[in-house]
């Protein structure tokens, strides 16, 4: 077993070797523009960037034609929100979405807010999921677009796509989602689901970095966007921009190991996720789930840890790469939004850890995680003056802080 | 965010951790920060007749930082007197252990945490100053 650990693959995956291998020659050899029409060298790579196409369309349910490639879910996400505010202005201006999305949502919609659209943004329960009927609430006739992520990348809880697609279909209203988290790691088909747009993102499955796509439906509705990147109109105008060829090979081959792979890796991930779950339940007291106990990415275990900061814990795990919800961890010194979101007290978001398994992790490396967490929470909690008073009896929130 | 050698040092081997009798009359204990914020210091000091303090005792809720400043606080209290004490600033944690900016308001809270000490010491000689008088007069 190697030292360092990697646990945390929902900030980013490696790329596996037979992506890396089927990558390869398009930095060398097939260095082609696939926009060149008229020599090999641009066949070879046109040929190249749609059969990647074709992969991650039968990753989604979806049709090659319907593949937009981007730089990454973050530009999916910017083009799918911007993209369908301009395009239908005359329609409406009213966008709907959820408080936990990321960043790359809630900040396109914000940006569309200082352009006079109106976003609501939807609450979630405690297990982070959106009420079907509070959604039903706040649809008007000037809806445009519904934005509701798959997956979340912090909890890994799963939305109600196909239902939330429903009363966007009912309402004739288009519907995206960030399926990021989701794609790869659990079945995932847009017609099923009933959307519009939908984003991935090569480096969450394995791919490279900055590669990605967005689906957009042609039929039953054709989608329409305006781009926000201009230039020589590649990708059916919506998307300007010489196509990154080696890293959509990527994507191709990640989307295509995804797909074949997913019934196998599920059942393996969700045996050494449960494993990691029960035996930190097991062995630590006053720990919490964050996030629904069982609606959850297969790989996806968020936990809090109560009297201890995420932040030292991450310390004491240093053989292990984890994240926390600690402000202590983050730049702007608050806690995970998304916790808060759920009402996870801010005592406990600071004292949540986010383990996301993957592909390359193995069942000694969940074992060696184990122990050191226990170790990890066990000393930490030797030194948190709130362990001493809870072993004490006394109630922490009955006590006046001297907050700074 | 890569931690200096010194924080990972007092990380793992924490000097002068643990609790004193908070009712002790020779005990002065600050607590400081809160739970909501991330960060909450206990830090206990053990003062003599002479003013000198002793020995000292901290727990700290809150990340390497805090509790590499509070581990150092306590060192540094150590056989100085009160008023001695109350000189050691968050600047000179800072430098000692090298925090970042980002990191300073875990040193500001060990300078806090001393302060609150102190306070909670005098505030019990107070009393029993008032309380010999009383017994005096009586
Ligand atoms: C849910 C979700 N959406 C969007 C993104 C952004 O993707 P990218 O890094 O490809 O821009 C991420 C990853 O950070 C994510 O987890
Ligand atoms: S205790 Fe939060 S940054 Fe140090």
């Amino acid at each position: 077993m190697k030292l360092p650990i990697y646990m945390d693959n929902h900030a980013t995956t490696p790329v596996d070797p037979r992506v890396f291998e089927a990558m390869k020659p398009y930095f060398t050899e097939i260095f082609g523009n696939a926009a060149s029409r008229n020599h090999s060298f641009g066949w070879q790579a046109e040929e190249a960037v749609e059969t990647a196409r074709k992969h991650v369309a039968k990753l989604i349910g979806a049709t090659a034609k319907e593949i937009v490639f981007t730089s990454g879910a973050t530009e999916s996400n910017n083009l799918a929100i911007k993209g369908v505010a301009e395009m239908y202005q005359e329609k409406g201006n009213h966008i709907i979405t959820v408080v936990t999305e990321h960043k790359a949502v809630l900040d396109s919609c914000k940006h569309l807010e200082k352009q006079g659209c109106r976003v609501t943004y939807l609450p979630v329960d405690r297990y982070g999921l959106v009420n079907l009927d509070d959604l039903r609430k706040v649809i008007t006739d000037k809806t445009i677009l519904i934005s509701v992520m798959m997956a979340n990348n912090e909890i890994g809880v799963i939305q109600p796509i196909k239902e939330i697609g429903q009363i966007a279909r009912e309402h004739k209203v288009l519907m995206h989602t960030d399926a990021v988290q989701a794609a790869g790691k659990i079945p995932v088909n847009v017609d099923d689901l009933n959307v519009d747009l939908l984003s991935i993102s090569a480096h969450k499955m394995y791919g490279p970095k900055g590669v990605g796509a967005l689906y957009v439906r042609r039929k039953n509705p054709r989608v329409m966007l305006s781009p926000i990147i201009d230039g020589g109109g590649h990708e059916r105008g919506m998307r300007s921009g010489t196509l990154n060829v080696t890293g959509i090979v990527g994507l191709g081959k990640a989307a295509e190991l995804a797909y074949l792979e997913m019934p196998e890796e599920t059942k393996r991930i969700t045996h050494l996720r449960d494993k990691l779950q029960k035996s930190i339940f097991a062995q630590i007291p006053e720990v919490f789930i964050n996030g629904h106990p069982t609606n959850r990415l297969p790989g996806n275990l968020n936990i809090s840890f109560a009297y201890v900061e995420g932040e030292s814990l991450l310390m004491g795990l240093s053989d292990v790469a984890v994240s926390s919800g600690s402000a202590c961890t983050s730049a702007s010194l608050e806690p995970s939004y998304v916790l808060k979101a759920l009402g996870v007290g801010e005592e406990l978001a600071h004292s949540s850890l986010r383990f996301g398994l993957g592909r390359f992790n193995t069942e000694e490396e969940v074992d060696f995680t184990i122990k050191k967490v226990v170790q990890a929470v066990n000393k930490l909690r030797e030194l948190s003056p709130l362990w001493e008073m809870f072993q004490e009896g006394i109630d922490l929130k009955t006590v006046t802080w001297a907050a700074h | 965010m890569a931690y200096s050698d010194k924080v990972i040092d007092h990380y793992n081997n924490p000097r002068n951790v643990g609790s004193f009798d908070k009712s002790a009359t020779d005990i002065g204990t600050g607590l400081v920060g809160a739970p909501e914020c991330g960060d909450v210091m206990k830090l206990q000091l053990k003062i003599n007749k002479e003013g000198v303090i002793e020995d000292a005792k901290f727990k700290t809720f809150g990340c390497g930082s805090a509790i590499a400043s509070s581990s150092l606080a306590t060192e540094w209290v150590k056989g100085k007197t009160v008023d001695e004490a109350l000189q050691i600033k968050n600047t000179d944690i800072v430098r000692e252990l090298n925090l970042p900016p980002i990191k300073i308001h875990c040193s500001v809270l060990a300078e806090d945490a001393i302060k609150s000490a102190v306070a909670d010491y005098r505030k019990k000689q107070e009393s029993l100053v008032k309380e010999e008088v009383l017994q005096t007069i009586s």
